[in-house]
């Protein structure tokens, strides 16, 4: 029957999801048996639907949702965006995210490189570091942070649970991660949790928490740091890679905002056939609080950050279109 | 009558540009503080953004005829200023067309139900109509939405002449390869004088030598005689059509059917098979023959 299976390979289908996606060439495919429609802007029920006067709303990009849509929404825009995620962030920094992730897991430096045994008292056993990649679905950082670990410092025991609420970006990442030479070894695990609600991880049990890119989508971030908080061992590290919301030079600062809401959901339309999700990208940075609200942030929620309310907190990654907190769990 | 001071005469040229009609005006508004949408799903453009929008989808879907999001944006980036005002004003000048301008129907598969076109009389809009789609296994599934056209009733002048371009390949009878539907961009062309129709012929570099001679024969000269003496094909109301015969249809609007494209193909390539096979079995006989 035609109207259920539109057969055409002629017209165009710009899935949301694809049912397979070729590791080589990143061609989806989907499935034959699966319906499929036209490429349509992600659901939206007007907020004055679902939302009651006494319902509490938060931002999705420059819309108000309420807040227990979020979460679906943001799932949906990275499910369409999850195959060709690696074209988006290209297209969104030019290709310096990936200096910027190397940066990143370069100064965070996993992996206890092994010091020679001391002679007499028994060699001690080997430790290793947990790590905690949030919002990782694709393993861009989990799988530099493995390499860093095992090729730089030497450590063949460092693992790392890969957490991300979307499972397109998961599954994704498991593809990638039988290109790597982790997939055989039990040094590569994949969660899908919220990362608000990290119960799945008991507490005091990583020692390191990273989430690049990620936590401008979360719906409450004070509670994903106070999950991150929990998890971490005493003296694990809580690593952010995040864009910023404003250059510190107001020039180049005017020129990055046009570049943003003209160029980039123009981008995204051209290339990927999918103008909204880049629009809420570029909307949901806007929204995220400047380096100095959210170093405060990091530090209200227990951690210690360097510096003081004034600045030194962070680190600013290419003049300020991205920056780096970190924060150490006291002992 | 006091003499006009410079202040006087700089101040009546600004009241005058004042008053010029909006689109000559230059555009008030940048990417950061865009006019609220006119209507739902639409997204207001500047020059740049629009300029930017044109060129890209037309290299896009260019290279990837497939985009057909591509060419739906390439034709609303190019519609404007004059050519869908056109559209729209030769739409007004047509009781029809004011009565589908008033109802706006639309059409999807919700709206087209397949079943019942299938039912219809032989030979009717509706039952052709369902014959061409279940034979190029297409639906009149929806379309992209129109976004990048400020005037509602402009997008939906925009998005009519989009979902019923499939009754226009209907009654042509021209199928969904390249060839066909570069066949029936001319056709559109020559009625509806959009901008994106005369661009996809550009894809006529991606059709093969022999494809291209027969588009430059037969169908380029068929689109453009009867595109120019037809009635405008998007004043049809064609949910009232669907019984009508397909015959009095085409006379009524002045359209010649076209020579079937997936027969000429199929004689061509049932042909060259044919001499293929004769060509291998002399060789067999004459390897055979021990020559």
């Amino acid at each position: 029957m035609a109207s259920a299976v539109p057969r055409a390979a002629k017209r165009l289908r710009l899935t949301n999801t694809p049912g397979y996606v070729c590791t080589d060439c990143r061609r989806a495919f989907a499935a034959s048996t699966q319906p499929r429609l036209q490429q349509q802007p992600p659901p939206q029920p007007p907020p004055s639907q679902h939302v009651g006067q006494t319902a509490k709303t938060t931002h999705f990009g420059f819309e108000t949702v309420a807040e227990e849509l979020k979460a679906s929404k943001v799932r949906t825009v990275f499910s369409s965006v999850a195959s060709s995620y690696d074209t988006m962030n290209d297209l969104m920094s030019l290709g310096i995210h990936r200096l910027w992730k190397d940066h990143f897991v370069r100064s965070l430096n996993p992996g206890i490189r092994p010091t020679p045994p001391p002679p007499r008292p028994p060699p001690p056993p080997p430790q290793s570091q947990r790590i905690l990649d949030i919002a990782g679905g694709t393993g861009d950082i989990a799988f530099r942070l493995l390499d860093h670990a095992t090729t730089t410092n030497r450590d063949p025991h460092t693992s790392v649970l890969i957490s991300d609420i979307n499972p397109q970006m998961l599954a994704e990442g498991r593809k990638r991660c039988l290109s790597t030479p982790y997939h055989a070894t039990n040094r590569v695990s994949f969660l899908e949790a919220n990362a608000e609600d990290l119960s799945a991880i008991e507490s005091s049990s990583i020692d390191l928490y990273t989430v690049a890119f990620g936590i401008r989508n979360f719906t409450h971030k004070a509670t994903a740091l106070r999950e991150a908080y929990r998890v971490l061992k005493p003296g694990g590290v809580f690593a952010c890679l995040e864009f910023t919301p404003n250059l510190a030079n107001p020039v180049l600062n005017a020129l990055y905002k046009r570049w943003s809401f003209g160029a980039i959901p123009l981008i995204g339309q051209l290339v990927a056939g999918d103008r909204e999700s880049y629009q809420y990208l570029v909307e949901s940075i806007e929204k995220f609080p400047s380096q100095r609200e959210f170093a405060a942030m990091v530090r209200e929620t227990g951690f210690l950050v360097p510096g003081d309310a004034e600045g030194g907190g962070w680190e600013d990654l290419s003049m300020g279109i991205a920056a780096v907190h970190k924060g150490v769990k006291p002992v | 009558m006091l003499p006009p001071t410079p202040a006087r005469s700089a101040q009546q040229l600004f009241r005058r540009l004042l008053a010029l009609p909006p689109p000559l005006r230059q555009r008030t508004f940048s990417i950061l503080n865009r006019p609220p949408p006119n209507y739902s799903g639409h997204v207001p453009l500047t020059i740049t953004e629009r300029a930017g929008l044109a060129v890209g989808s037309a290299f896009g879907s260019l290279s990837n005829p497939y985009r057909h999001d591509l060419i739906a944006a390439l034709g609303e980036a190019t519609s404007k200023p004059y050519f869908i005002t056109r559209l729209r004003h030769a739409m007004l000048k047509d009781p029809t067309g004011r009565r589908i301008l008033s109802d706006k129907p639309r059409i999807s598969s919700q709206t087209m139900k397949l079943e019942d076109l299938r039912k219809m009389p032989e030979n009717s809009v509706g039952r052709a109509y369902a014959a061409w789609l279940d034979r190029e296994g297409v639906t009149p599934d929806t379309r992209d939405q129109v976004r990048y056209i400020d005037d509602p009733e402009e997008a939906y002048v925009m998005q009519r002449y989009r979902e019923t371009h499939d009754f226009t390949h209907a009654i042509t009878g021209l199928p969904v390869i390249i060839e066909g539907e570069l066949a029936i961009k001319a056709f559109e062309f020559a009625n509806t004088v959009l901008p994106m129709t005369a661009l996809s012929l550009f894809a006529i570099v991606r059709l093969k030598s022999e494809e291209r001679k027969r588009f430059f024969e037969v169908y380029a000269p068929w689109a453009v005689a009867n595109g120019l003496k037809a009635e405008e094909v998007v004043n049809v109301y064609w949910e009232e059509e669907l019984e009508t015969d397909v015959d009095v249809l085409r006379t009524r609007l002045g359209i010649s059917k076209p020579p079937d494209l997936r027969e000429i193909r199929k004689v061509l390539r049932e042909e060259r098979r044919a001499e293929r096979e004769a060509r291998r079995a002399r060789e067999d006989l004459g390897a055979a023959g021990g020559v």
